[in-house]
Formats: structure tokens, C-alpha cells, sequence
């Protein structure tokens, strides 16, 4: 008798892209708002984005429940550290519990690609990015997600600072402006929408900067 | 306990038969949205085994609890499974015996964890759940895979209602339906899938939510026109065909 195969799979891909930027006193992160499987679209208005605490917030991409089990273990944790320390959890040190959580299923892996962003300790802007298994870096900017082939290669052009190996060195963070940032951050979504199936709908952008939590919505193309 | 060889892996046949593989008795689409009191769910009575249509007269749609309604498709087992799961759940909540009550939103994400814990452990439970309810005013109306994928909206549908359904409703819903609106909306959703997904059956109920509570249909038929004129001469464009 030959041995069973099995014909589910426990993952799926349920699409979507996420961005984030960093400023010298300001965070942009943006995901598109679709939910979709195979070739259909399972539902137009879901967020992506979940905030981990008051200075840190998360897109993630990938298979939705994954995504969804890690947000919810993530700030867990983070309820957990403020009853410890009687203070909210900094980005950096969410960064790592997160690289963390990820590693943790090293051998059955959260499909979740994630792009972390918030204001480090001194206040300026950071984000750090992930692959499934928890390897992370902080960088100026990042995306993560179906659409991110056709966004990375774009804010490289916009973005990119001269080689980390010169000297003296340089920040990767951006001089442009909260506004300009969030500009570029739409106008990427608009072109990822027209080449990505997987990315439309409508634009979910949060920005994070020394008055709080700010979020706005743009529309996308449907189809 | 004796220690399973290392070449028996996951998937080993001693562990296979522990676990689900693929589904026997199945139910096919259920098709849900959202309209001015409440919510509105149907779901056909068919239980499939295979390809024969084995049960005609399987409620695939039962209310849980004061506030929600659930209705299922794939593994019709499975279904009732949870419905058990479900009871105890609602039992203990009663047992509090605080004045409050479980309601939609925490209901869905019980169900939400349960499928998603199963999955975790190569062992799901194979249906597509639509979880509908109202409580304080508030509609809800949300849906769980079998692998815990799980999202809310305003219109719902499971398996070939994905397909066939919910373009229908995209195009035609709008907020504030009435409940004649609604079931004619549904009905017709329904109709197209009696037309074109094979394991449908022409006998269907239509569940109501609102904040009073839940009132499932008597089962009933939808009318359908096969009367094209195409459909009597059909080799009228190359005779002597068959």
C-alpha cells in the first residue's frame, strides 16, 4: 500500500503588500486592504496593520491566519512586559521578540512577512524587516508582501542612501518629509496595483510621529 | 507506549488513521449577508457522499447560543463535532449565570481558534463555517476556513458560493436591505448555484437573525426554467449529430 499523500495544505496565500519608510522624526507603514485566495477576492476592507504599542506598529503579509496568530501572541507579550516594567515595550526590543517568536517555529513556519516601524529611543524613525523564519535588519525602508518585487526595486530609487561601506556613514534614513514620504508611499502602491493581482482595493497608511498615531485611507483600483 | 520507528514520520498509516485525510459526507455552499435587522443565511439540505447525493434532508444551519447562527460546509461530521464543541461552550456560559451572553464576534473567534489549533496539529476539521448573529444592535457576520483563515464582511459564501455568489452580491448589495429584498437577493445567488454547482440540491432553508433572535425556515424549492428553446432541438445546428 503506498503511503499517503496529503492533499490539503495547511498553509495558503492570501496576498497583500506592506510598506514602511523611515523619517528623521516620523514613521510611514502602508499595506493594501485585500484578503484574497487563489483567484479570488475574499474581502476588499481588511487591515493589515495592527499596533504593538504606543511607538511601534506591524504589517504583515502572507497566510492570514499565521499573521493573525502572531499579531495576537505578539501583543500578548507586550501586555505581559507592561505589567513587568510598568512601561510600554520600545521598537527595538519588539523587534527582537519578534525575530524571536518567529525563529521559535523554525521547523513550522508563520508564513508571515513582515515589516516592523516606530521611533527608536532617541525618537527618529526606524523599521526593521523580516522573512518568515525571524532573519531581520533595521533599514531606512522596506516591503514586504506579494507586491513587494515591483515596490522594493522603486524605493531604491527613491531611497536608497550611498553604500553603507563608505566612510564617514551615512544614515539610511530619509531626509524627505512626512508628507513627501507618504506621497511616495502611495504613489508606489498605485503602480504595485496595476502590475500585482494580489494588491488593490484600498491603501491603509499609518503614521507614527511625536503627536501620536495618525491613519489615513486612499483607494485603490478594484480589479 | 511503544515508539513509533524512525521512518514513520507524520504521515506514517499508524498515524494516518488518526487524522482527517479528505472529507466523506459533505455539504456544499452556504451563502450569507448582512440586511437592515440582521442577518440572513441559506444553505441547501444536501449531504453528499461523493458523488451520490446520499442525505436530503441535512440542516446545515443551527443557532448557537442567543445571538448567532452557523452555518457549514465540507464535512458534515465535522460540522456536528462542533456543534458539540459549541454546546459546551454556550453551557458554560450560561452556567455563569451573569446576565451576559456570548455573542457573534466571540463566538467566531472561538471558532476561529479551534479550526486554527486543529490545523496546527495536521488534523483539521474540514468545513468552511459561516458565523452570523446581532447583538446590542450590532450585525456580524464572519467566516472561518478550514485552515483558520478568517475574515468579516458584509456578505459572506463557502465554496462555490465564493465563485458564483458573491460577485451577484457585490454587484447588488447595498447597506439597510429589506428582508423581501434580502431573501429575493439570496434566492437569487441560490438559484445560480442550483444551475451550476453539481453537488447542489433544490431544496434549501433560509435562516434569519435579528435581535430578537433566530427563526430557521421550512425547507422549500426554488422555481427554475429549463424551458430554452435551444435545450429542445439541440442538434439544430449540425443534425446528425448526437
Amino acid at each position: 500500500m503506498t503511503k499517503q499523500q496529503a492533499n490539503w495544505s495547511p498553509y495558503d496565500n492570501n496576498g497583500g503588500s506592506c510598506v514602511a519608510i523611515a523619517g528623521a522624526d516620523y514613521c510611514v507603514i502602508a499595506a493594501d486592504t485585500r484578503m484574497s485566495t487563489g483567484y479570488n477576492i475574499l474581502t476588499r476592507d481588511y487591515s493589515k496593520i495592527t499596533k504593538l504599542a504606543d511607538k511601534c506598529v506591524m504589517a504583515s503579509s502572507g497566510f492570514q491566519a499565521d499573521v493573525k496568530a502572531l499579531q495576537k501572541l505578539l501583543a500578548a507579550r507586550h501586555l505581559i512586559y507592561q505589567h513587568q516594567h510598568n512601561k510600554q515595550m520600545g521598537c527595538p526590543a519588539m523587534a527582537q521578540l519578534l525575530s524571536n517568536t518567529l525563529y521559535y517555529k523554525r521547523f513550522f513556519p508563520y508564513y508571515s512577512f513582515n515589516v516592523l516601524g516606530g521611533l527608536d529611543n532617541e525618537g527618529k524613525g526606524c523599521v526593521y524587516t523580516y522573512d518568515a523564519v525571524g532573519s531581520y535588519e533595521r533599514v531606512g525602508y522596506s516591503s514586504q508582501g506579494s507586491g513587494s518585487t515591483l515596490i522594493m526595486p522603486f524605493l531604491d530609487n527613491q531611497l536608497k542612501s550611498p553604500s553603507p561601506l563608505l566612510l564617514p556613514v551615512q544614515d539610511a534614513i530619509t531626509p524627505l518629509s512626512e508628507s513627501e514620504a507618504v506621497d511616495l508611499v502611495k504613489t508606489v502602491f498605485a503602480s504595485a496595483t496595476e502590475r500585482d493581482i494580489y494588491t488593490g482595493d484600498k491603501l491603509e497608511i499609518v503614521v507614527l510621529n511625536a503627536e501620536g498615531i495618525q491613519r489615513e485611507f486612499m483607494d485603490l483600483r478594484k480589479d | 507506549m511503544d515508539q513509533k520507528p524512525f521512518s514513520q514520520g507524520l504521515l506514517s498509516s499508524e498515524a494516518d488513521s488518526q487524522r482527517t485525510l479528505y472529507p466523506y459526507v459533505t455539504g456544499t455552499s452556504v451563502v450569507a449577508l448582512k440586511y437592515k435587522d440582521g442577518i440572513l443565511m441559506a444553505a441547501d439540505m444536501g449531504g453528499s457522499y461523493g458523488s451520490t447525493l446520499r442525505y436530503k434532508s441535512v440542516e446545515r444551519m443551527k443557532s448557537i447560543g442567543k445571538h448567532s447562527l452557523l452555518g457549514a460546509s465540507g464535512e458534515l461530521s465535522d460540522f456536528q463535532e462542533i456543534l458539540r464543541y459549541l454546546d459546551e461552550l454556550i453551557l458554560y456560559d450560561n452556567m455563569w449565570d451573569d446576565g451576559n451572553s456570548l455573542g457573534p464576534k466571540e463566538v467566531h473567534s472561538y471558532l476561529t481558534r479551534v479550526m486554527y489549533n486543529r490545523r496546527n496539529k495536521f488534523n483539521p476539521l474540514w468545513s468552511s463555517l459561516v458565523l452570523g448573529g446581532v447583538k446590542n444592535g450590532e450585525k456580524y457576520l464572519g467566516m472561518v476556513s478550514m485552515i483558520g483563515v478568517h475574515f468579516e464582511d458584509n456578505h459572506v459564501a463557502t465554496g462555490f458560493g465564493n465563485h458564483l455568489a458573491r460577485p451577484i452580491l457585490r454587484e447588488e448589495w447595498h447597506e439597510n436591505l429589506s428582508f423581501e429584498d434580502g431573501v429575493k437577493l439570496l434566492e437569487k445567488c441560490m438559484r445560480v448555484l442550483l444551475y451550476r454547482d453539481r453537488s447542489a440540491v433544490n431544496k434549501l432553508q433560509i435562516a434569519k437573525i435579528t435581535e430578537e433572535g433566530v427563526t430557521v425556515s421550512q425547507p422549500y424549492s426554488l422555481k427554475t426554467f429549463w424551458g430554452f428553446s435551444a435545450f429542445s432541438n439541440p442538434t439544430v445546428g449540425a443534425e446528425g449529430s448526437w
